[in-house]
């Protein structure tokens, strides 16, 4: 009685999970409005802040260059959603990008710029797919079995460019990374529909539902007929494939690719994910929410560098916002008990 | 007078978001009696009771602990004032042992060493003084419900809790392990600890408790001593109308179609050479100890669990051993726990009622949002399900309306044979029967029904045929017109008939 009660005040919170709006007149205590919402005035906040203050945010060149720059993380950021979504979690992303960017800077110096690039994405799905039979068919706990890979996948990235920098030799190669259409480069648009993608396939289709359900309650769905294997799966491909787009458009942007490119960078995919306010308790998120989670890092990285502020402090910033974050949602679970 | 009140309520309101749990409840327990709290789901029953134990803060109104005000800040500050809560949902650490569980957060020690050895000497004690005879290194996660919830008392017991609150505490137990429990409740009472008991089940109140208090829609009805009561007069009481409980009349049956044949189905840990038959419209009960292999022979036929051999057949189809095989086939199954194993809590009613058949609604991966809630909402209405609407979190519900919610999930489709374990565990008197209209209704349309429950009087009252079951094995079969409890229990048990029985409310 009491729980189900507690947690039927609790319905924003969850239907904020679906990108349902708000209900006129629903009555909401503010702890979970903050938590529910609190991304949403956050970037806002920010995105005024950072429009008032200074004269170059608001240009096209530098909101260009931020969401360009931003571009990589928000692919790995938004499919990794899913995968947290089904209850999994993937520590290997920042690996399987190393070995996507070295195999396509590779591939494209022996078969050519544009089998590179698909080469290197078709890496990424394939560790992915490792992964995901890791946790599935050989039942192996999902952040021993990505922390386990992720060891493995950087280590075949240094073994194949022999731990050097790979350049590519084919001016074409960098044509991904850095042509512009209107004014933008590629990647704003790769984000964009990759991220549309991501949610179509969140709210709209059967899989969708049986990655929340999986999430969810994992027991319920197998018992409602749903293959959860190949649902959990189906999220490890979707995070490879998101990597190696994302080093895929890394590396032809700089022209190169090497095992250790963007160390780190996926301590950023996280933090995007859990100031977005997705849970890792699964079942509970939403792409939209990681979309916001992206901006807002980005916007605080920019903020730093156009206000002349020392970036020495952006991580600590960074850290403490993602404690915020995963803090309230804590709180707003405990209140409402 | 007031000083042999050990704990007590003035004008308690408790609220849970719009849902007014608690409506200015006072209630008065007496130091070292039983005190029994019932109500319907949804009463506020479980509420008072987690209010009284200092886990539930109140809105408004206060709680007495002696005659004094107090406010608990977690259930570790009410441990301290002397008040234990076992819940209903089991909190042990299932990786620790048995002993570690039951001393947890009360180890003797010094300087952090463990006095592992004076704390065997209490733990065999306690098994004593209770009866409940455990071994103490064993894993918690080992253990079936009924022995994980014995540790959880041993716990508060260890505790030397003066008051100890029980909600629902025999509902996972059997039969015997129930009879266990009732006599350890009166053993404490007699040591002087006060139990307040939170229960479904009236006869267990009638014949424990000192004192009653009956709940209805978040009130007080009455409070005062059990002698003065009657099953009669609490369900009057619980309902505020006298109750119906008679099951729905049976349909014929002679000469329908077989739906469900098995034969020879064996499981590696358990099941041995199951054979049964369910025609249409026919409702087998299935009965049988916890453990005796009831839920086993649902879930091998629904292919969640490994078949090792034999073989399950619908219409003379066979069944591979898949869920979604099984689904395929018109196989529905309402698996034993809502909570764990049926619903998904945090989900919308829609979601969760169109899961197992979403592809019905589903073109080239692509929900169509509108089929599916137009498919909903007219299995709502069917069902009589109470809600705002579809959108609400399930676990908005109250325990019936979540119910009712699982056979809406299997009628999206409409199943040939329909598999109901526990149908109306943690669902009210007035629930229970719709239920049971319900599962009535469905065999009339002539769905197979097989029924699994731990209530004989249901068992017998709603199937036409009962099938007994003991260790994995079916070993007697029923008529369900002329069969006894007893006879049940008999089989059940393999012994002599152990004529113990629980009405339920």
């Amino acid at each position: 009685m009491n729980t189900t009660v507690a947690l039927a005040s609790k319905s924003g919170l969850q239907q904020g999970g679906t990108g349902a709006p708000l209900k006129p007149g629903t009555s909401r205590f503010k702890m979970e409005g903050l938590r529910d919402y609190g991304i949403v005035f956050a970037t806002l906040v920010l995105f005024i802040l950072l429009a008032l203050s200074s004269d170059v945010f608001l240009t096209r060149l530098n909101l260009g260059n931020v969401i360009d720059q931003w571009a990589p993380i928000g692919l790995m950021a938004c499919a990794g959603t899913l995968v947290i979504l089904v209850g999994g979690f993937d520590l290997s992303v920042g690996s399987i990008f190393a070995v996507s960017a070295v195999s396509a800077a590779l591939v494209a110096n022996s078969h050519g710029p544009a089998t590179g690039i698909a080469v290197g994405i078709a890496a990424g799905g394939t560790l992915g797919l490792f992964n995901g039979v890791l946790t599935t068919t050989f039942r192996i706990n999902h952040f021993v079995a990505t922390i386990a890979s992720a060891i493995v996948f950087k280590g075949f990235a240094t073994v194949l460019s022999g731990g050097f920098l790979v350049a590519v030799s084919d001016a074409t190669f960098q044509r991904l990374g850095t042509d512009k259409l209107l004014g933008f480069n590629y990647s704003v648009y790769i984000l964009i529909a990759f991220a549309l993608i991501c949610g179509f396939i969140l709210n709209w289709m059967t899989i969708g539902r049986h990655i929340r359900a999986t999430g969810a309650n994992i027991e319920a769905a197998l018992l409602s007929g749903i293959s959860t294997n190949r649902v959990i799966i189906f999220t490890y491909v979707l995070s490879g494939l998101a990597a190696g787009l994302a080093a895929a458009l890394v590396a032809s942007r700089t022209g190169a690719a090497q095992p250790n490119m963007n160390a780190g960078i996926e301590s950023s995919v996280w933090a995007a994910i859990l100031v977005g306010g997705t849970s890792l308790v699964g079942g509970r998120g939403a792409i939209w929410r990681t979309v916001l989670g992206v901006l807002l890092l980005a916007m605080i990285g920019n903020g730093f560098n156009l206000l002349g502020l020392d970036t020495l402090y952006q991580q600590i910033l960074t850290g403490v916002i993602i404690l915020l974050a995963v803090g309230l949602d804590a709180l707003a679970r405990r209140r409402s008990r | 007078m007031s000083e042999d009140i050990i704990v007590a309520v003035k004008g308690a309101v408790k609220r849970f978001g719009g849902v007014t749990a608690l409506k200015g409840v006072d209630v008065q327990v007496k130091r070292g009696e039983v005190h029994a709290l019932v109500g319907e789901n949804g009463a506020g029953k479980s509420t008072l009771g987690k209010v009284l134990a200092g886990v539930c803060r109140l809105d408004e109104g206060n709680l007495l602990l002696n005659g004094q005000i107090v406010r608990f800040k977690s259930p570790r500050d009410a441990l301290r004032g002397g008040i234990a809560l076992l819940e209903q949902e089991i909190s042990l650490a299932p990786s620790l042992s048995i002993m570690d569980n039951v001393f947890l957060g009360s180890e003797i020690h010094t300087a952090g060493i463990v006095h592992t050895k004076e704390l065997r000497r209490r733990f065999h004690l306690l098994t004593q003084e209770t009866g409940f005879h455990m071994d103490p290194d064993q894993k918690v996660a080992d253990l079936p419900i009924a022995d994980q919830q014995k540790v959880e008392i041993l716990r508060s017991i260890a505790r030397r809790a003066d008051v100890i609150v029980m909600d629902e505490p025999t509902a996972p137990l059997t039969i015997d392990e129930a009879r266990r429990l009732r006599a350890l409740v009166k053993a404490l009472r007699d040591k002087g600890t006060t139990i307040i008991y939170v229960s479904h089940f009236l006869d267990e109140v009638l014949e424990l408790a000192d004192s009653v208090s009956i709940l209805r829609d978040g009130q007080l009805i009455r409070s005062g001593p059990a002698a003065l009561e009657t099953a009669e007069t609490l369900v009057s009481g619980m309902l505020g109308r006298s109750s119906d409980l008679r099951y729905p009349p049976k349909n014929t049956i002679d000469g329908n179609k077989v739906i469900l044949s098995v034969r020879g189905l064996c499981t590696p840990t358990l099941l041995q050479d199951i054979n049964l038959d369910v025609r249409a419209g026919e409702i087998v009960g299935l009965a049988g100890l916890v453990g005796s292999g009831r839920s086993e022979i649902a879930r091998a036929i629904f292919g969640r669990d490994k078949r090792s051999s034999g073989e399950v057949r619908i219409e003379g189809q066979l069944v591979a051993p898949q869920t979604a095989a099984a689904i395929d086939a018109g196989i529905a199954f309402l698996p034993e726990s809502r909570k764990t194993e049926g619903l998904l809590m945090g989900r919308s009613i829609r979601e969760n009622i169109s899961l197992a058949y979403l592809t019905d609604v589903t073109t080239a991966g692509v929900v169509g949002r509108k089929r599916e809630r137009s498919a909903v909402d007219a299995l709502m209405k069917k069902l009589d399900i109470r809600a705002a609407n579809a959108e609400a979190p399930i676990s908005s519900l109250s325990g019936g309306n979540q119910q009712k919610a699982l056979f809406a999930k299997w009628l999206f489709r409409g199943p040939k044979l329909l598999i109901a374990d526990e149908p109306t565990r943690g669902v009210d008197v007035g629930a229970k029967h719709g239920i049971y209209a319900l599962i009535r209704d469905l065999a009339a349309e002539s769905m197979a029904v097989l029924l699994i429950s731990s209530e004989l009087e249901e068992v017998i009252g709603l199937s036409d045929r009962v099938l007994a079951m003991r260790s994995g094995q079916i070993v007697a079969e029923f008529e369900a017109e002329t069969v006894t409890q007893e006879q049940i229990l008999a089989a059940a048990f393999g012994t002599a008939a152990d004529s113990r029985n629980r009405t339920v409310a």
